[in-house]
């Protein structure tokens, strides 16, 4: 066991545990968007920012990348930590303002205004869909290709890969909520369902009907208004 | 960056050869990126065929190693031109112009930055920094670094690729000057009037290599380091000079001060002496005029 102080408190956590899963499991909230159980962590989001340290040498980390340590002091929601997670919700909130699950993390978080443009991006390069893809559908289907702003996930070359099963699971984690929907290009599609039924994607009662994990699709209809 | 031989397409791809790379690297994950590189200096780019059978026979996924192909600047997925332009837009050639050196090498090409033209001859890549900011704007062609480049040199520098960079311009450079050559021995011209190289009359002389034998012609332009020969001869290795006419061996009275081998001593027309070092690919010599 570990002895560390999270918020004031001396708790003790199991060895090898990382700081969000100590933290949560003594019950102190600490909202993530790229964690999964289940998952190895990613530390991409950066929405699980925790204070360790004190004074002068206090520096936020990724709590659910940051293993336990002995005496560590953490601070999960101290004034730095808040206002660095605000500015990451509205950083994400303008790269994905289709997205439900961030739209209800920057509600949660007292965010009322948007100050930067919305980019209404497919993608906030989290990397949920491509640990699913491989450690939980042992698929390899998609990764990350390119770097810098031309980074983006995908099958290679664009097309259909040859390990993808269609199970699905990429669509079912994305927080940005209409990732891997490619509509009518089936050749490019992963999941392509929607592509089989005529008109594709764009009629509402048939899209209810169709295998789509991200009913409603929000980001969906915005792409057909533009 | 490795030569560019940008003379095979996609169809001609060997599975042979990409085998043929995978076999030297058998060591453990680290060894991708090496076989990438080596596809990329043998096709010019990395072509999907290649990726599958590398994917197929390191047992790493597909996704895995397209990650890594997108993921370097010096990875290419595209067939890329002959020649190969890079334009630093760095901070320090960027404030000294060039931008305005890249937007005449687009205008000059008709493509964009990362575009090949389409006759395959250039692809243009901007590239970050080159690490000679002080030089600067600098671009590179075909691993030929140009400094200080402004927009009216480009097309003079489009012209020199074309023709490629390894010829001299000769008449241009003070330095360079034709010479005649006789045998030290029977006193004979070396030149020969009936074979050219660099416009000149080339100097003959008879080559001997192990059990071969066969003519060498040197370009008689001093300063010139072209030559043709009747048979190849391997990098380092030392060739014993005959004159064509009587048959005898040059005489040597001196080593390379360079590789050690025996220099070979010819006379020059007029008075003088020439000595040229005797190994393939050593470009030492001596010229004493009288």
């Amino acid at each position: 066991m570990i002895t560390l102080k999270i918020n004031g408190l001396d708790v003790s956590v199991e060895k090898g545990s990382t700081l969000l899963e100590a933290a949560r499991f003594l019950g102190f909230p600490i909202p993530t968007l790229c964690y999964m159980d289940g998952l190895s962590p990613y530390g991409a989001c950066r929405l699980c920012v925790v204070e360790i340290g004190e004074g002068a040498k206090a520096k936020l980390v990724s709590s659910c990348t940051y293993p336990s340590e002995e005496g560590l002091k953490v601070r999960t929601a101290s004034s730095r930590v808040l206002r660095a997670r605000r500015m990451i919700l509205e950083l994400l909130l303008a790269s994905c303002p289709q997205s439900k699950i961030i739209q209800d993390l920057a509600a949660a978080h007292g965010i009322r205004r948007q100050r930067f443009k919305q980019e209404y991006e497919d993608c906030i390069l989290c990397g949920l869909c491509v640990r699913m893809c491989e450690e939980q559908m042992m698929g390899k289907a998609i990764g990350f290709r390119g770097r810098g702003e031309n980074r983006s996930i995908g099958t290679p070359f664009d097309i259909k890969s040859d390990v993808c099963r269609l199970c699905g699971g990429c669509m079912y984690v994305c927080p940005a909520c209409q990732l891997r929907c490619t509509y009518n290009e089936p050749e490019k599609a992963i999941c392509g369902a929607c592509a089989n039924l005529s008109p594709p994607c764009v009629e509402k009662e048939q899209f209810n009907d169709m295998m789509c994990y991200m009913d409603p699709c929000v980001a969906c209809e915005i792409k057909k208004d533009k | 960056m490795a030569a560019n031989t940008g003379t095979q397409s996609a169809e001609d791809i060997d599975s042979k050869d990409i085998l043929r790379i995978l076999e030297k690297h058998t060591e453990d994950r680290g060894g991708l990126i090496a076989i990438l590189e080596e596809i990329q200096a043998e096709y010019g780019y990395l072509p999907e065929k290649s990726l599958r059978i590398i994917s197929d026979k390191t047992g790493r996924p597909l996704v895995d190693v397209y990650s890594i192909a997108t993921f370097y600047r010096s990875f290419s997925l595209k067939p890329r031109g002959k020649h190969l332009i890079y334009a630093c837009l760095g901070t320090a050639c960027h404030v000294r112009g060039a931008p305005r050196v890249v937007e005449e090498l687009k205008h000059q090409l008709g493509i964009e930055a990362g575009e090949t033209t389409p006759d395959k001859e250039f692809t243009l890549e901007t590239v970050n920094c080159l690490g000679a900011c002080a030089l600067g704007p600098v671009v590179v062609i075909d691993g030929h670094y140009f400094s200080k480049v402004r927009k009216s040199r480009i097309s003079q520098l489009l012209e020199q690729a074309r023709n490629g960079f390894g010829t001299l311009e000769i008449g241009k450079d003070k330095r360079i000057f034709p010479l005649n050559v006789n045998c030290p021995h029977c006193n004979h011209s070396l030149n020969d009037d009936t074979y050219d190289i660099d416009g000149h009359p080339s100097i003959r002389v008879t080559i001997s290599s192990g059990r071969k034998q066969g003519w060498l012609r040197l370009s008689c332009l001093y300063g010139s380091y072209n030559f043709a020969s009747e048979f190849d001869v391997s990098i380092d290795s030392v060739v014993s000079f005959l004159c064509p006419h009587c048959g005898v061996l040059f005489p040597s009275t001196s080593d390379c001060s360079v590789c050690a081998a025996p220099m070979v001593r010819m006379l020059v027309d007029g008075g003088g002496i020439l000595q040229i070092c005797s190994r393939r690919g050593c470009k030492n010599h001596i010229l004493d005029l009288v």
